[in-house]
């Protein structure tokens, strides 16, 4: 009975593993021309696809300039679709939110390519996790006319994303990852976790890293600190490399410790942290773990003075209103101080009825036109359709010389697409909105400045 | 040459067996590791005595609040002999209700006033919407499966956890709550030359008068009795005239109750809640009440103060002495070992009875 149990059992898994194996293999071919006629799209209505059809089935026939991944081909009266993979919930919302809403801006601003219009088809949520990039990510290569993904707002979310855009054809431009992993540690090697198709326009944390010891180091004067990270591609990028850059400058890491995303009581890490003797706490973490430490540290003897620090993914309108987030330091991309940004501030204002409520909206800003201007210039007309290639969409990214709100965006081998300023500011004001903060800035580093 | 083999069984029982060498060979080994572990990190002296002191204080504030959790999973299964998982949910309703009625106090004079009445206050209406919703879930989920299989409520209790869980994201959307602040408890007080943080006095006073107070109940009363005569065999409880469904109901209410206490407590100790806040607790105060022996009042209440210093203590003390980086991550891990390690040690639990008599 057991044992033949354990045969079909075998059997099954053996198929599945080939299933899963062809599903892999089958994915590149998926974006083809040929694609929409096999894979019935969800956003497709009936009468769309016999329109398709003809087109696609004789597009292999016809000696088309078609690059290795492919081309969307777009109908007459279709839009050209884009989507979005932003942590859009929970208490990292504000940071998805914030780029969703550039996004949009972004969009409306161009109006069209070549009279087709440009449609924001998907909103995914990333969950700000592993998990959601990857199921996010998947749900909207489903659909094979996506030609681009403005996200993730989490690099933890990011690395899978990375593999599955990318894998299916795509390009992935993010706003907001920063962690070294997903671009490269400027060594000219490619991070672990770098896939070609992939951009952002937000700094690399080795930069952000640099500023953020720079500043404690030669602005505040210490020279003990602890770090904690919660184990996300991040928190543990940020960590490492401001450990590094700080150890460089001459101070000590006394603990490089961390916590869950999860985790509630702090006070067992905060007493490690006491017992090392920091002076200063660096936690690039986010919220909700992130509003512990501030809340339980003046309770632990040992760090009655301790100085906190964060870092961009707590730069937030909910995290700074917190009232045990007075006096902590913050490091970020600095805010652009052009007549384009007071633009784009006025329309963002305008369309949602508030001030960005995150650091990331220029970059996600730039990371939409770049895109878009990308499409454009790639787009061909093809009789009524308008032909996208795929390759061409990514050698386009590749030549960019896109200059944005957050200055010249010119991407390097691995994608890493920013011109980064990282300022320092802090939380000073009794009842702070994140405007005030980001406005109270300490000091401000451009990358080369910090030997990038 | 048959008649010599039926006088093997009972020689098996005192044979010592391959497997009860690999038993006992592993407990010396969970030993000697956990000795070195601790002898290193004690040895470094990277901790002062002062700070093993307050690791250990940590530990028991947040163990209580796991022990009242405890006592909901326990007694349900004394009575029913299925593990309630809608309980953690009921704890962060228990919670949820706190934050809300606390900011609404928080705008009145009475908060800055008054601020004993104000906790007291929190307390019982966490405790009042606890009971409320603990006793409702029996009604609505468990109790049209009574008599059926208990795999049957068990499922339905995961069910009925999450519909918890996202109502009330629902109803209070799915950003985290912060606790308004309660002066008075901040900072420490010296209770005889032992220095703690307010905070965690006040929780643990509040639930050693809880759980002495359910002690007492179960043990005194007339409702205790009957729910011990449930939990010890429904049918003949029926026969001498208790109303089980009804003692059911009570056992779910006092269950309620004590999470609802802790619901409070915990606004008090971590100042903020969410929609997901009962999970890790749910499963922490489960890992507590298997612990102590499932279906042990008494168990539950220890199994949750020491799992609570197993968390707290253990990192610092085992991993810190094997040098494993970034060990404050791995509270969970130990805390869930070192159920695991109990386990191998007292199979039934610390207070638990022989698993082997239980009726199905």
């Amino acid at each position: 009975m057991s044992r033949r149990f354990m045969r079909v059992f075998a059997l099954f898994a053996v198929l599945s593993l080939i299933l899963a194996a062809c599903g892999n293999g089958a994915d590149p071919t998926t974006t083809t021309a040929a694609a929409p006629a096999e894979t019935t799209a969800p956003d497709d209505t009936p009468d769309d696809t016999p329109d398709e059809a003809p087109d696609d089935t004789t597009a292999p026939d016809e000696p088309m300039t078609e690059g290795p991944l492919g081309a969307v081909v777009v109908g007459p009266g279709e839009p050209i679709k884009i989507a979005t993979l932003q942590a859009i919930s929970g208490d990292v919302a504000s940071l998805g939110e914030d780029q969703n809403r550039a996004t949009e801006i972004a969009i409306a601003d161009k109006g069209d390519i070549q009279g087709f219009e440009i449609e924001l088809s998907y909103r995914e949520d990333d969950l700000c996790n592993s998990e959601g990039g990857q199921t996010g990510s998947t749900r909207i290569v489903a659909d094979p006319d996506v030609i681009g993904v403005i996200g993730t707002s989490c690099s933890g979310a990011g690395v899978p994303a990375s593999r599955v855009v990318t894998g299916a054809g795509r390009v992935l431009i993010s706003g907001s990852n920063t962690s070294p992993v997903l671009t490269s540690f400027f060594d000219g090697n490619p991070g672990p976790e770098y896939h070609e198709g992939y951009y952002r326009t937000a700094h690399n944390d080795a930069i952000q890293g640099a500023a953020a010891a720079r500043f404690v180091f030669e602005e505040l004067g210490l020279s003990s600190v602890a770090t904690i990270n919660d184990g996300d591609p991040y928190t543990q990028g940020l960590t490492t490399a401001f450990g590094a850059s700080f150890e460089e400058l001459g101070g000590s890491v006394v603990l490089a410790t961390a916590v869950t995303p999860e985790q509630t009581d702090m006070r067992p890490v905060l007493t490690e942290v006491a017992a090392a003797g920091a002076e200063l706490i660096f936690f690039p973490i986010f919220q909700p773990a992130g509003d512990f430490i501030p809340e339980q540290a003046p309770d632990i003897s040992g760090l009655e003075d301790v100085v906190l620090m964060g870092a961009d993914g707590l730069l937030s309108d909910t995290y700074v209103v917190l009232p045990q987030t007075k006096g902590m330091y913050f490091s970020g991309p600095s805010t652009p101080e052009t007549p384009e940004y007071a633009d784009f501030v006025a329309k963002y204002v305008d369309a949602y009825g508030e001030e960005p409520i995150q650091s990331f909206h220029a970059h996600a800003y730039d990371a939409t036109n770049m895109l878009l201007a990308a499409i454009e210039e790639v787009a061909v007309m093809d009789g009524d359709n308008l032909v996208i290639d795929l390759q061409g969409v990514r050698d386009a990214l590749n030549a960019i010389n896109w200059s944005g709100l957050t200055g010249s965006l010119v991407c390097d081998d691995f994608g890493d697409c920013a011109d980064p300023t990282i300022f320092i500011v802090q939380n000073t004001d009794d009842t702070p909105t994140i405007a005030d903060v980001r406005a109270n800035v300490q000091v401000s580093y451009t990358a080369a400045e910090l030997g990038f | 040459m048959a008649q010599p083999a039926t006088a093997v069984p009972p020689r098996r029982v005192s044979r010592i067996t391959p497997v009860n060498i690999f038993i006992w060979a592993f407990r010396i080994m969970v030993v000697v590791v956990i000795g070195y572990g601790s002898f290193v990190s004690i040895t470094s002296g990277r901790l002062t005595a002062a700070q093993w002191r307050d690791l250990i204080v940590f530990g028991v504030s947040t163990g209580a609040m796991f022990s009242l959790v405890a006592l909901g999973y326990t007694m349900v299964y004394g009575v029913l002999k299925f593990i309630n998982f809608a309980h953690g949910e009921v704890f962060m309703c228990g919670a949820m209700t706190a934050f809300l009625v606390a900011n609404a106090l928080a705008d009145t004079n009475l908060w800055a006033t008054n601020p004993t009445l104000s906790i007291i206050i929190v307390v019982l209406c966490s405790m009042l919407a606890s009971t409320i919703i603990a006793v409702t879930v029996e009604r609505i989920a468990y109790r049209p499966l009574r008599g059926k299989p208990r795999l049957i409520p068990l499922i339905t209790s995961i069910g009925a956890s999450f519909t918890l869980q996202y109502l009330v994201r629902g109803l209070v959307g799915p950003s985290t709550k912060s606790f308004p602040r309660v002066e008075p408890l901040r900072g420490t007080i010296d209770l005889a030359g032992f220095v703690i943080l307010r905070a965690q006095a006040v929780v643990i006073f509040v639930a050693v008068v809880a759980m002495i107070g359910l002690y007492l109940f179960v043990e005194k009363t007339k409702t205790g009795k009957a729910m011990r005569a449930v939990s010890e065999d429904p049918d003949t409880a029926a026969l001498m005239g208790i109303d089980v469904d009804r003692t059911i109901v009570k056992v779910f209410g006092v269950g309620g109750a004590m999470a609802g206490v802790a619901g409070g407590l915990w606004g008090l100790l971590f100042p903020s809640v969410n929609f997901f806040s009962g999970f890790l607790p749910g499963i922490k105060a489960f890992t507590a009440a298997v612990l102590g022996g499932i279906g042990n009042i008494v168990g539950a209440m220890l199994g949750g103060i020491s799992l609570g210093i197993f968390e707290s203590v253990g990192p610092s003390l085992v991993l810190a002495g094997y040098n494993i980086p970034a060990f404050s991550q791995l509270k969970d891990v130990v805390a869930f070992t070192a159920l695991v390690l109990v386990l191998i040690f007292r199979p039934s639990g610390i207070l638990g009875e022989r698993l082997a008599v239980e009726r199905t």
